[in-house]
């Protein structure tokens, strides 16, 4: 599904302020594989993340997707099959239009033409589709007057409402709150069995990323440093992950203890 | 007098909806308006001069501001400019095309047959100035039902969505920069339109005509914006075009009474730039009131509530 052969990014190259975000990093997702990903802040999980979308270009290196090669590709084409959710809850939603026009304009991916989709049919379905989430009577209001947790509920819906392949997940509970983030988790977990899709989540929660998914990525200063899957995966507890941590980094957690939120 | 008032108001009111596909639906301040006014006043005045149909004027009116819109839009997305950058870029080498088209910096349109001959003759059994606003009427009507009717079509939609959050139509597999160029493309043909229609009307098209037009857009918009509040694109564009004759009318009484307290037409520009600051304030005023009421209603509701829990344990 995705393929990503030693892709390398620096950040400003050339100047002072040059940064090695990635260091040679490769990596091979299966079709339906659902793969957590962890690691301190700056150890290069979202910009991995803007690399295989292609918000950033590449310093080298190959990314496939799908068995394309999507190196070059901007990140409009890539999107066709990649369906992707931020942290920011503001970032998946359009917030000067109503509820139903984000969802007719997530209906299917490509260029828009001259017709006019969203009728009563379409509402319907969009009613029945939005029941889950509790916002089946809201489908004319603006999505700006929607909560932090609703709207990132609705990006939920849109992005797989157009049949992405495989999805990205950034941190995208991160900003709610515990009751919001727990019910935006499950329906995450619905969707990605619902549509069997191939997903990969960024997440600061050690604890879920052991029990949720059948892969675990571990990330530090641009580099894989740990991968695990299927009965080595079961196995794991935080403390074993942290310990592993030790002894392939063999440096103290502490600091980053507080951060990965145990 | 009056139906002059109405004729400019809604002449003008085609411009103001082009301003509103770039400022409010897109959400990119673009001053392309400045030079594709005038571009189209000229295009259509050429035309009739050169003795092409008033349809025909019109079309290419709007054609040449699609144009002055397509060339900003490039700009702005292939060389990576700030769309107010990029629209002063095209403005400013206008204003030397107009000239060109023009032959001089104006061109009366005497002894030709205009929209504004045409009408009257057609509706022969109105007075002259009341058909010319009937022939107002129709053509922004038509502009009116074509603008709603393309905001609720999927591509329609797709424009509004990038003026929210670009990261949304990225998101669905389409190119922002193709967005943005039919879009403002759209916009400043309707720009276009507009000044092909002025100069047909006043008997003249002038290089100097759309001085200003950008801020006196953003005027009428934001009047019509007082009117009433809503998200259905049909009463969006009939605010505006509500906002863009009362901005006409303010004009015609500051030019007609203005002398009492010493305003001449020299201050307009002036005045007009007083009246967009003056309506932003209210505007934030406004959004902070409504934020504290909702605030209140709030603690209110919960207090309510609280009082409730209260006397509910005390019956218990």
């Amino acid at each position: 599904m995705l393929k990503i052969d030693h892709v390398t990014k620096v950040f400003y190259p050339g100047t002072v302020n040059e940064k090695l975000a990635i260091d040679d990093v490769s990596l091979h997702i299966r079709k339906g594989e659902v793969v957590c990903v962890i690691g301190s802040n700056g150890s290069g999980k979202s910009t991995l993340f803007n690399l295989v979308s292609g918000t950033y270009p590449v310093t080298s290196g190959k990314i496939i997707l799908d068995g394309k090669d999507v190196t070059s590709s901007p990140e409009y084409k890539r999107a066709f099959i990649i369906g992707r959710i931020f942290q920011d809850p503001t970032k998946g939603t359009a917030a000067n239009m109503s509820v139903e026009d984000n969802m007719i304009t997530a209906s299917r991916k490509g260029m828009r033409g001259l017709k006019i989709s969203l009728n009563d049919k379409k509402r319907e379905e969009f009613r029945e589709l939005l029941k889950p989430i509790g916002l089946e009577n809201r489908l004319k209001d603006n999505v700006g007057l929607l909560s932090g947790g609703q709207r990132q509920a609705l990006t939920l819906l849109m992005t797989v409402l157009s049949n992405p392949k495989m999805i990205l997940l950034d941190e995208h509970t991160a900003a709610l709150d515990p009751g919001n983030a727990a019910t935006v988790m499950a329906l995450t977990q619905k969707y990605i069995s619902q549509y069997k899709l191939t997903a990969v989540m960024v997440t600061h929660n050690m604890q879920f990323a052991i029990e949720y998914g059948n892969r675990l990525i571990m990330m530090d200063e641009g580099q894989i440093i740990l991968d695990v899957s299927g009965e080595d995966k079961q196995k794991l507890t935080v403390e074993k992950l942290v310990e592993v941590f030790k002894k392939i980094k063999n440096k103290e957690f502490a600091s980053d203890r507080g951060l990965l939120a145990i | 007098m009056i139906e002059g008032i109405f004729v400019d108001g809604l002449i003008f009111s085609i411009m103001v909806m082009g301003v509103l596909i770039s400022y409010r639906i897109m959400d990119l301040a673009d001053l392309t308006c400045d030079g594709t006014f005038a571009l189209g006043a000229a295009v259509a005045a050429v035309s009739l001069k050169s003795g092409m149909g008033i349809t025909v004027s019109l079309l290419f009116a709007f054609a040449a501001g699609t144009i002055g819109g397509v060339v900003t839009a490039l700009i702005h997305c292939r060389l990576k400019v700030p769309g107010l950058l990029a629209g002063i870029l095209t403005m400013t080498m206008l204003y030397s095309v107009n000239l060109r088209i023009l032959g001089g910096a104006n061109l009366p349109l005497l002894n030709v047959e205009k929209f504004y001959t045409k009408i009257p003759k057609l509706l022969s059994f109105l007075p002259s100035e009341w058909a010319s606003l009937v022939g107002t009427i129709l053509v922004a009507l038509l502009v009116k039902v074509l603008f709603d009717l393309f905001f609720r079509m999927d591509l329609g939609l797709s424009i509004g969505a990038m003026g929210g959050n670009e990261q949304v139509v990225i998101s669905q597999g389409m190119n922002p920069e193709t967005l943005k160029i039919i879009g403002l493309g759209l916009s400043n043909g309707l720009i276009g339109l507009s000044g092909g229609l002025l100069a047909q009307y006043q008997g003249f098209a002038d290089a100097n005509l759309g001085t200003g037009m950008a801020v006196q857009g953003l005027a009428a918009i934001m009047i019509g914006e007082f009117l009433f509040s809503s998200n259905k694109i049909y009463l969006i564009t009939l605010r505006a075009i509500c906002g863009a004759i009362i901005y006409k009318a303010l004009m015609f009484f500051g030019r007609k009474y203005g002398y009492l307290i010493g305003i001449t037409p020299n201050d307009f520009k002036l005045l007009t730039g007083v009246l967009v600051i003056l309506s932003l304030m209210i505007a934030k005023a406004r959004g902070k009131a409504s934020d504290a009421g909702a605030k209140k209603k709030a603690i209110d509701k919960a207090a309510h509530q609280h009082a409730e829990a209260a006397t509910g344990d005390d019956n218990a």
